[in-house]
């Protein structure tokens, strides 16, 4: 709980650079080191810097092998794995590394590509997990779908707690698909209806094959200086105002209510930090594992009432010209979804506040929170982010 | 005349973890048993070396009633473990027991979507490879 009314990391560092891939085939050529290299050099570029300016790495599986791989020397390293909100929580740590003066220029990458893999025998897909022996001997052996199960718990109990039906969950899956429409990498673009949502397989109940995000190939890369840094630099600083992690289980049998996730602790310190409501965030990326995911969020977040996330989505409010534009990018649902998405969020974000998204920006966006969301709404780790304009 | 080597069970065999060892043992009699810490006198579980609510180490295990009530439930229709297709649509379900900790496990012995959140339940058993037992849950008589 300490710390949660600190403001010492806000407006303290930003995100200057950018890259993700992605594409509608679902499939991309580079795959491993070559693609975190590609991402890294991206990125690099987009902030007018190179790889000699680097003295700090963020690495889901191993931060050493990465830098001693790219010939990086490092005075700040970080292999924190959380899952999907791996990356929220880098930025957080970089941020605070950054302030502290551990180092200046911190670089955090993702890359994975199951769909290409299938078909590259010699590839070794990430699979992220801890305390599997405890998995193995309460969890696995009653053949629950990972990670479908889960979230289908969760809806399960959401619905018999508020009354939540599966018609207000399809109805994310449909506002965001709206957004996918607009954007050129996403993997599904067709118009959706909660029709189409409710007659897809249904594969782990209460949860639809549509109700579940997509497996993609997808890389992404972003890097964060100090503040005084930032405005010298190639583009427009993304400052970061708030930030926040909380976890509370592994195993979904362990999390202690399953309709209310550890954003609800995260998100309102986020938001302190940031000194914004949620009434003054103009986009909002919340990762969309699936569509209980995105609805538990609203909640959490204070965006709406906990329970009241299923009536506050249906006038589609999240969609394109809604009161809350949110997962702009298509989201897990219909953009990409490589196994950890967290990434994503945060690219997204930025190109929103810089105002480059193109036929799907959102006017005049001054404030973006990117909501990662790790292993079965196990970590969240919250970030505002903000411009000169509301740094 | 009985059969002297029955099928082998479909299912993921679960390790015994530090700790668990008691459990385990006691599910070879089919008796469910639980995890205590006599520090804080709350029940453990999953089972551990130490409490997770004072980290003592003074844990016992006592009988339970095998007894709670469905806290959530998803119906698998299309398990990963090929080893289980076979007996899908089953019910996966969170069950609250008695002594007030939430386990996962199966609901059997009924049509999987009439089992519902609230659903009274009562253990069961299927034998596991190696003499263990794994404790399901049924409808509560």
């Amino acid at each position: 709980m300490s710390g949660q009314g600190d403001r010492s990391l806000r407006g303290a560092a930003a995100i200057v650079g950018v890259a993700d891939a992605a594409s509608p085939t679902g499939v991309l050529d580079l795959w491993g080191r070559a693609l975190e290299a590609e991402m890294v050099r991206q990125a690099l570029d987009d902030a007018g810097l190179t790889l000699a300016d680097v003295d700090g790495v963020c690495h889901t599986t191993s931060s050493m092998a990465f830098a001693e791989y790219l010939g990086i020397h490092p005075s700040y390293t970080d292999s924190t794995m959380t899952g999907g909100s791996s990356f929220e929580v880098h930025a957080e740590h970089a941020a605070a590394a950054i302030a502290a003066g551990l180092c200046e220029v911190v670089v955090c990458v993702y890359a994975a590509t199951p769909r290409g893999d299938r078909n590259r025998p010699t590839a070794a897909n990430f699979r992220g997990g801890a305390g599997a022996d405890q998995m193995m001997a309460w969890e696995a052996p009653y053949g629950m779908r990972m990670p479908m199960g889960p979230y289908a718990l969760a809806a399960s109990r959401h619905m018999a707690t508020y009354g939540t039906t599966s018609e207000q969950l399809a109805q994310i899956a449909v506002s965001t698909r709206q957004w996918a429409a607009m954007n050129p990498s996403a993997r599904y673009r067709d118009p959706l209806t909660i029709d189409d949502v409710l007659a897809s397989p249904l594969e782990t109940s209460p949860l639809h094959k549509l109700d579940c995000c997509l497996v993609t190939d997808g890389a992404g890369a972003f890097v964060m200086t100090s503040a005084d840094r930032a405005r010298d630099l190639a583009q427009p600083p993304v400052y970061l105002l708030g930030a926040s992690t909380c976890h509370d289980h592994l195993m979904i049998s362990q999390m202690p209510d399953l309709t209310v996730t550890p954003g609800a602790r995260s998100g309102p310190a986020a938001f302190r930090m940031a000194g914004v409501k949620p009434d003054d965030v103009d986009v909002l990326e919340a990762y969309d594992s699936f569509t209980i995911t995105a609805l538990l969020h609203l909640e959490d977040l204070g965006f709406c009432e906990k329970g009241e996330g299923g009536p506050f989505v249906m006038d589609g409010k999240l969609g394109p010209g809604g009161a809350l534009p949110t997962n702009t990018n298509g989201g897990g649902l219909s953009y990409t979804h490589p196994g950890m998405y967290g990434m994503f969020l945060i690219v997204e974000a930025v190109r929103q506040l810089r105002g480059t998204c193109g036929e799907r920006q959102v006017p005049g966006a001054e404030v973006a929170v990117a909501h990662g969301s790790g292993m079965v709404l196990s970590c969240m780790a919250t970030l505002v982010l903000g411009t000169e304009a509301t740094r | 005349m009985s059969d002297p080597t029955p099928d082998p069970s479909p299912r993921i065999q679960p390790p015994v973890t530090e700790g668990a060892e008691g459990f385990w043992e006691a599910t070879r009699a089919r008796r469910y048993v639980l995890q205590w810490c006599l520090d804080c006198e709350a029940p453990v579980s999953y089972p551990r070396v130490v409490c997770p609510g004072c980290l003592g180490a003074r844990l016992e295990y006592r009988p339970a009633s095998g007894r709670g009530t469905v806290y959530a439930v998803t119906v698998e229709h299309r398990p990963q473990n090929p080893a289980m297709r076979s007996l899908a649509p089953y019910a996966v379900a969170l069950v609250d027991l008695e002594e007030g900790v939430r386990v996962l496990s199966n609901v059997v012995d009924c049509a999987p979507d009439d089992v519902t959140v609230g659903l009274a339940v009562a253990v069961t058993w299927e034998p596991l490879d190696d003499g263990r037992n794994l404790p399901l849950f049924r409808p509560a008589p």
